[in-house]
């Protein structure tokens, strides 16, 4: 499992756990079944204190993303929850409130950057690992 | 004087130390709980390595008191070291024995050295058996001077400075070291550090000494979760920063400040705005600015 973590970030360090474990799960590079490092590997591997990852797994475990097997592990959940609307809104924001004051700097304008946007999507052609992350968002609209 | 088991492994009260006319150490309170990873940190010369002296029985306190697992470490010195592992700041291990040697010093003094764990160590941190000491480099001195701190599973690890002077490698052999002792084994650590990062990243608490005074003392979630940094800016150009609360320290040029504060960001952000200002960005500030914003308020 490859996590990083980036200290010159403000988010907390449990937060950013949580974060990449979700992208992973969502993005089909965990799948269901899918045994977590243990708290102790996963410390040892990142350096941090255990209790940071204790946190970031139980937080995981409350939303329903992984589940405790006593004494054998965590695994990824049978049917883990894609990310919901407003969780995909949230990410896509913040990308995109950078975007948009990196436009300003530079003077170009929203009709400009929205052109590029479509420019860009075609150039990179179908998305491939998007399926089951694609779903869920439109179910709830 | 009983052994008493309370959670708590140190505890140290309205602790004053003076070496001559310099205040080292004033009125410092800590306690510090079975299993907490504790960060200590400070700069140079902030009283950090008095106040381990003083948990190593090294010193005597002449204010205040000073318990290790409840026992004066002054009175009863073998009870409380016996259960300590140790690396000093200087590693002043004897140059002239070889790796071998060291651990066989080393185990006479402590009835729990592991011997297998011993060795398990010394491959690790590739330590070769007949090297002497005295031709070691710095990062394999300081993996030395941990085999000796580690190899009799001592309750409570106490570093003073592990990292200093070590480049990234070394570094990260020593955060293992602590990781590993309180995830397999739930030890307590006590490290002091001038290198923030590497106390935000294992650390679960953190007291920060300055001048010889502990200016903060939290869990690290509460420190995170209890200071902000704003970048403000104002309406009119040339104007001091209006009095707004829970300001810890600010710099700015008169137009722009960056401001790091301790309370809730709601009411911060309210007050700034009623003061004239606008609020560019707000985030959780690394321990290396909420160190700085202390030390020089």
């Amino acid at each position: 499992m490859l996590i990083s973590i980036n200290q010159s970030d403000g988010t907390p360090m449990y937060f950013q756990l949580v974060r990449q474990i979700k992208h992973l799960i969502a993005t089909g590079r965990m799948g269901p079944g899918d045994e977590l490092p243990s708290v102790r590997a996963l410390a040892q591997q990142l350096l941090v204190n255990p209790n940071t990852v204790v946190r970031a797994y139980r937080e995981l475990e409350t939303a329903g993303l992984i589940y405790t097997r006593r004494g054998a592990g965590c695994y990824v959940a049978e049917k883990p929850v894609p990310y919901s609307d407003a969780e995909c809104r949230r990410i896509l924001s913040e990308r995109i409130d950078a975007l948009v004051a990196e436009s300003r700097n530079l003077g170009y304008d929203l009709e400009r950057v929205v052109a590029l946007l479509r420019e860009r999507n075609s150039a990179l052609g179908t998305a491939p690992k998007a399926e089951g992350n694609e779903e869920k968002p439109h179910e709830q609209l | 004087m009983s052994n008493c088991e309370s959670d708590a492994v140190i505890e140290v009260s309205g602790l004053s130390r003076s070496f001559g006319r310099k205040e080292a150490l004033r009125d410092v309170s800590l306690r510090v709980k079975r299993g907490q990873v504790f960060g200590l940190v400070g700069e140079n010369g902030a009283g950090k390595t008095t106040l381990i002296q003083h948990l190593l029985g090294a010193y005597q306190a002449k204010t205040g008191s000073v318990r290790v697992f409840g026992i004066n470490p002054v009175y009863d010195p073998t009870a409380v070291l016996g259960r300590i592992g140790y690396l000093s700041e200087d590693r002043d291990l004897p140059r002239w024995m070889r790796v071998r040697e060291l651990m066989r010093y080393t185990q006479a003094f402590y009835p729990n050295w592991d011997p297998a764990f011993a060795e398990k160590l010394r491959e690790e941190f590739s330590l070769p058996a007949d090297a002497k000491i005295g031709t070691l480099s710095r990062g394999e001195l300081a993996r030395a001077g941990l085999l000796a701190a580690l190899a009799h599973r001592p309750e409570l690890l106490l570093l003073d400075e592990p990292s200093s002077g070590l480049d990234a490698v070394a570094r990260q052999h020593i955060l293992a070291a602590v990781v590993r002792t309180v995830a397999e084994e739930g030890r307590t650590v006590v490290f002091s550090s001038h290198l923030l990062e590497e106390v935000e990243r294992v650390a679960d608490h953190v007291a920060m000494i300055h001048e010889g005074r502990v200016v903060l003392d939290m869990g690290m979630d509460e420190v995170k979760a209890r200071h902000r940094k704003f970048i403000l800016r104002a309406k009119e150009a040339g104007r001091a920063l209006p009095k707004l609360p829970g300001v810890i320290h600010a710099v700015g040029d008169g137009r722009e400040w960056s401001v790091v504060c301790e309370g809730e960001e709601g009411a911060f952000v309210h007050a700034a705005q009623a003061a004239g200002c606008e609020v560019i960005e707000s985030a959780v500030p690394t321990l290396e600015a909420i160190f700085v914003a202390r030390a020089t308020a």
